[in-house]
């Protein structure tokens, strides 16, 4: 049976409160979120959520299990923190899609804006549109599949985390090179291309490319003046 | 680093009067050479721990006037004088209840060690106090090994894990620190371990420069925001904490309070830090002493002083007499973070010999971010980490912290106050024009305050 929170109706913390008291297998809908931020937030049991229309700020924030569907777009912060589970949404997602997500899924429909994917930690993100600038900032491990383009410094001073683009990509951030797609990679793709069909439109393997870090910037760069003085002291001294 | 002298040179002694005649200079001392030769071997500019170390107007310019014909003071040791402190009352569903208006401010296990984070957590926890988490997440042990403890949420998220938030007591969310105020942290190579390493989510052995601005928020409008989803996330059980380094403080912190806070932490420019560049932690953000009144200020002005928000001081915090001063200025509580090191072992003489080898000196250390330390606090070092006793150190983090409440009841009681809170900056007279301008209280005897009215 489906539970109804209509939030013209009832209060975000009522919801909030009744989700995280769930145990698992419940099937809740919610009506009316008129941009509500904070929609389904924490969820730690396996049920599933359906939002019935556009939310604001953090949906699904560090969401941990189950599935939460959003009918619409979604602001700032779209199941950011997320553990594990699946966030979907048909819509657009504003900035900071997905920042810092530690595993589980996320897909969005539409576009995603800036920073979509920002210092993500494990978290596998596909976006069947495009996405903003400095998207997978900093990004540390995951995967960030784009259907659609990339807006500019892409990948920026990215880590481990492993991108991949179909459409054009404006500018790569600093660190940030394309990389050859080896058969784990196309592996890895696939398996994300099926599990979030049918919002990558038909998107196939072999039209994208793979970006990730030169890992340039890994250490400091430090130089030792010094050392290389006794070092042709050293030298000459022998000579 | 410091180019030993040649075979047969001695170095000059200061006492010989063959060479009185020679003049440091004061613009380019011997300090400030060694550095530019330090930058110019190795073209990277310098990263250490620790908080400012140069001159700076501290609390030790102002003194308390004790009482006299028209103030009573309260006996030393019988007439009580009440030293706890409530956050988050109102809001929270579990509000923090310190016995003592000191608590211990972040450092992460990474940046020190899982003995040093230990004792941290038996200290506190025996003086009826908190401790906090740091960049770098919340360990089983830290947990385990603090009776109150704060979990932070900072830019980079390194190891943020929902579950730790709703076993914490309280959450703060880290706007910045008075060390760097607008930097990000900083863990060198040496320190990232596996073990880190796997807690922040990074490669194993990288210089680790995290973030410096939250990723999923801008500015106090979403502050707001994301204070709501934190109370969501925790359903409203504990209080939130904003921790903002001495920049603006007057707007900083009406700023928290318009976000929602029930605590402000302001961290003054003497706060510490594990690793960050030397220029920043010099010459970035104010003094703890100009920073108290503002916040207090904007504080008053939206009439939640000493009721729904509550103000927390940091930032060279070192005896009862600064605690004090802190509060009586208008402050709820002072944080420690360099003292409480020191109080667990940081900069023993016992490991002079150590640091010798290290080319410093007991008193001197500073490389926290080498991870060499010879006491066993701020390293990954295993070797290192176990010279330092978690229990022993812990008592010796007790006792200092019973130190520095009982001095504060001593003040409190010479100034006639039945509880620490009570403490008020008509209590205090400053001793430099520096210190009345900035602390607003009159220059001793005198009733002026420098730029008041």
């Amino acid at each position: 049976m489906t539970r109804r929170f209509d939030l013209a109706e009832t209060t975000r913390r009522a919801l909030n409160q009744a989700l995280h008291d769930a145990s698992g297998g419940e099937s809740f809908e919610v009506a009316n979120p008129r941009g509500a931020h904070a929609v389904a937030c924490g969820i730690t049991a396996d049920i599933d959520v359906v939002v019935r229309g556009s939310v604001g700020y953090y949906c699904a924030g560090m969401h941990q299990r189950g599935r939460v569907l959003v009918e619409g777009n979604a602001s700032t912060g779209l199941a950011e923190n997320i553990m594990s589970g699946e966030v979907r949404i048909t819509g657009n997602a504003t900035m900071s899609a997905a920042a810092t997500g530690c595993g589980g899924l996320v897909v969005v429909g539409g576009n995603a804006g800036a920073r979509c994917g920002i210092s993500m930690k494990g978290i596998d993100i596909v976006v069947g549109g495009n996405v903003g600038h400095m998207s997978a900032f900093m990004a540390q491990a995951g995967n960030l599949v784009v259907c659609g383009d990339a807006a500019a410094d892409l990948g920026d001073s990215i880590y481990e985390a492993q991108i991949f683009v179909r459409g054009d990509v404006e500018s790569l951030g600093a660190d940030c090179v394309e990389k050859e797609m080896r058969p784990e990679h196309t592996e890895t793709l696939r398996s994300l291309l099926a599990a979030a069909a049918p919002a990558t439109g038909g998107a196939e393997v072999s039209q994208f490319r793979r970006y990730g870090s030169a890992r340039r910037l890994y250490n400091f760069n430090i130089d030792d003046v010094d050392a290389l003085e006794t070092e042709r002291d050293a030298r000459e001294a022998v000579r | 680093m410091s180019t030993p002298l040649p075979d047969g040179v001695e170095p000059v002694e200061s006492s010989d009067p063959d060479f009185w005649h020679l003049r440091e200079s004061y613009t380019f001392d011997r300090n400030v050479i060694a550095e530019i030769r330090r930058a110019a071997n190795t073209g990277i500019y310098r990263i250490r721990g620790w908080g400012a170390k140069r001159h700076l107007p501290t609390l030790d310019d102002l003194v308390f006037l004790g009482a006299s014909m028209s103030r009573y003071p309260l006996e030393g040791y019988r007439e009580a004088c009440g030293t706890d402190v409530v956050i988050g009352e109102g809001r929270a569903e579990r509000p923090v209840h310190l016995k003592i208006p000191v608590t211990i401010a972040g450092m992460s296990f990474g940046s020190l060690s899982a003995q040093a984070k230990e004792a941290l957590g038996r200290g506190a926890s025996a003086a009826g106090t908190s401790t906090t988490t740091g960049d770098g997440g919340m360990t089983d042990e830290e947990r385990q090994h603090s009776a109150t403890l704060v979990y932070q949420y900072l830019p980079s998220r390194y190891g943020m894990n929902p579950d730790h938030l709703r076993v914490a007591d309280a959450i703060e969310v880290v706007v910045g620190q008075g060390a760097k105020p607008g930097g990000g942290g900083m863990l060198l190579g040496q320190k990232i371990t596996e073990r880190v390493a796997e807690m922040r989510t990074l490669p194993e052995g990288i210089d680790q420069r995290s973030a410096c601005r939250h990723p999923d928020w801008t500015g106090p409008d979403d502050l707001e925001i994301k204070i709501g989803e934190l109370r969501e996330i925790t359903d409203w059980q504990v209080p939130i904490y904003v921790k903002v380094g001495a920049a603006r403080p007057y707007y900083d912190t009406a700023l928290a309070v318009k976000a929602g806070a029930d605590a402000v932490v302001v961290d003054g420019m003497q706060g510490g830090t594990a690793a960050t560049q030397d220029v920043f932690i010099e010459h970035v953000g104010i003094p703890t002493l100009a920073a108290i009144g503002e916040s207090v200020r904007a504080l008053r002005e939206l009439g939640v002083h000493r009721r729904e928000v509550k103000l927390i001081v940091a930032g060279g915090i070192r005896s009862g007499a600064d605690v004090a001063k802190a509060l009586a200025l208008g402050a709820d509580a002072a944080s420690i973070g360099t003292a409480a090191l020191i109080a667990i072992g940081d900069n023993d003489p016992a490991y002079e010999a150590e640091y010798q080898a290290l080319g410093t000196s007991a008193g001197f250390w500073e490389d926290f971010q080498a991870g060499t330390d010879p006491a066993g606090i701020t390293t990954q070092d295993p070797d290192l980490s176990a010279r330092l006793d978690p229990v022993l150190a812990g008592r010796r983090l007790a006792n200092y912290l019973q130190v520095l409440t009982i001095e504060t009841q001593i003040l409190a009681r010479a100034n006639g106050k039945s509880h620490v809170l009570n403490l008020e900056p008509e209590d205090l007279a400053a001793l430099t024009v520096e210190a009345a301008a900035m602390a607003k209280v009159p220059l001793a005897g005198t009733g002026w305050v420098p730029g008041a009215g």
